[in-house]
């Protein structure tokens, strides 16, 4: 259980990072970076809950989790278009 | 006014951090009680499921409806930056080096090969369409930056729908075949997920390599 | 036993490699702890016992995301060079 409480305590850290960066941080790549680093955080939740601690591992978060890292691909690669399409109408 | 609060946002942003940190990781604390619900169910019915692989089984045949939304999800991220016609001024081609030809003359094919392996091995071994896919995107990427790929608008346009096409057309095919919406036969179950997967896979890696050009392409869409 | 000190590494790592990523001035070295992250969660994932999300994660967390990042501040640069370009033509006429 250790294993999975480390890194549960790093995913809550990594998700409370990347929202202060989200607020506090002026630039939007920055404010990008931190929204991956909050999704990070929360699919390390995730894994770490489906934890098998030395036997089989729940598939189905993995597999919500591998959803997410599209998703969360798609939702960046998007985010970065509208900031280029922003700098452009400025 | 704002002038102050402007300078305490970040003490601000810091105690509410870790007040927020502290919910979170009492929470966790909370679920943990009751993990690993479904590792069982999934366990046991993972001979029916076509594959051998837990987390393929999930994702292409217990929870196959999410897969299809995230195609679907994946599709419509690329025709929303698409729309937004950024008419970005140059290409991304590098200057022609000596060291770049080399990697591409190296890496390219097997890059191909590699995604080839991990959409076949993802039935019984880690991998599957999303990797596959993702691997071979970063091919088609290299390509591109040695300025040596420029698909036209209908093969980009086909490449990009296959995936989400197979996956309906299957899935509406299936009550044909067995009675329920994406429901397999179970003794070809893993012949239609190699089916889907591999559609997915090109799909998959025509849209995440069309998001890096972010330009829609030239020439006749049909 | 000799295990948990490996996972306390890597989980220092991701998070001073994820501090480093949100409170660089320069962008570039932002992206670069970034995708340096990308690979250490890939690692993290591994020993959680999740290899499939491992791979997904190295190939498009890491490896795409970065990529999508260093291409757009390359067209930000594009469009600041060629706006004031734009400016400057304006301004002569």
């Amino acid at each position: 259980m250790m294993v999975a409480d480390l890194y549960a305590l790093v995913g809550v850290v990594l998700f409370v990072m990347g929202l202060s960066a989200l607020i506090l941080r002026s630039r939007d790549l920055q404010r990008i970076l931190g929204l991956n680093i909050m999704g990070t955080g929360v699919f390390m939740l995730l894994v770490t809950s489906a934890h098998g601690d030395g036997q089989a591992a729940d598939p189905v978060p993995h597999a919500m989790v591998l959803t997410g890292i599209v998703v969360a691909v798609s939702a960046t690669a998007f985010a970065l278009a509208l900031s280029l399409a922003r700098e452009r109408h400025k | 006014m704002p002038k102050l609060i402007k300078r305490c946002l970040p003490v601000l942003v810091g105690a509410g951090a870790v007040a927020l940190g502290a919910l979170i990781a009492a929470a966790w604390v909370r679920t943990q009680e009751n993990g690993g619900a479904m590792t069982r169910a999934v366990l046991e019915a993972l001979p029916d499921s076509g594959v051998s692989n837990p987390v393929t089984a999930v994702l292409l045949n217990f929870r196959g409806f999410d897969t299809l939304l995230e195609v679907a999800v994946l599709m419509l991220t690329l025709i929303a930056v698409w729309a937004l016609d950024l008419r970005l001024p140059r290409t991304e081609a590098l200057p022609p080096s000596p060291v770049f030809s080399s990697l591409l003359r190296f890496s390219g094919p097997l890059l191909v090969v590699i995604a080839g392996y991990l959409l076949w091995v993802g039935a019984s071994e880690p991998g599957g369409a999303f990797q596959a896919g993702a691997v071979l995107a970063g091919g088609c990427l290299l390509l591109r930056l040695a300025g040596r790929w420029n698909p036209g608008a209908r093969f980009v346009r086909w490449a990009v729908s296959v995936g989400l096409l197979v996956f309906l057309l299957t899935a509406i095919a299936m009550p044909g075949l067995t009675g329920g919406l994406l429901q397999y036969p179970p003794a070809s179950a893993g012949m239609w997920i190699l089916l889907i997967e591999t559609a997915a896979t090109v799909s998959i890696a025509a849209i995440l390599a069309a998001l890096f050009v972010a330009r829609e392409p030239e020439g006749p869409r049909r | 036993m000799i295990e948990w000190w490996v996972d306390a590494l890597v989980g220092l790592m991701m998070l001073w490699l994820a501090w480093q990523a949100l409170t660089s001035p320069d962008l570039l070295r932002a992206v670069a702890m970034f995708v340096t992250f990308g690979l250490l969660v890939a690692i993290a994932w591994i020993r959680l016992g999740a290899p499939d999300v491992a791979i997904a994660e190295a190939a498009i967390g890491a490896g795409l995301t970065g990529a999508l990042l260093l291409i757009t501040i390359r067209r930000m640069e594009d469009q600041r060079n060629s706006g004031s370009l734009e400016k400057r033509r304006a301004k002569a006429d």
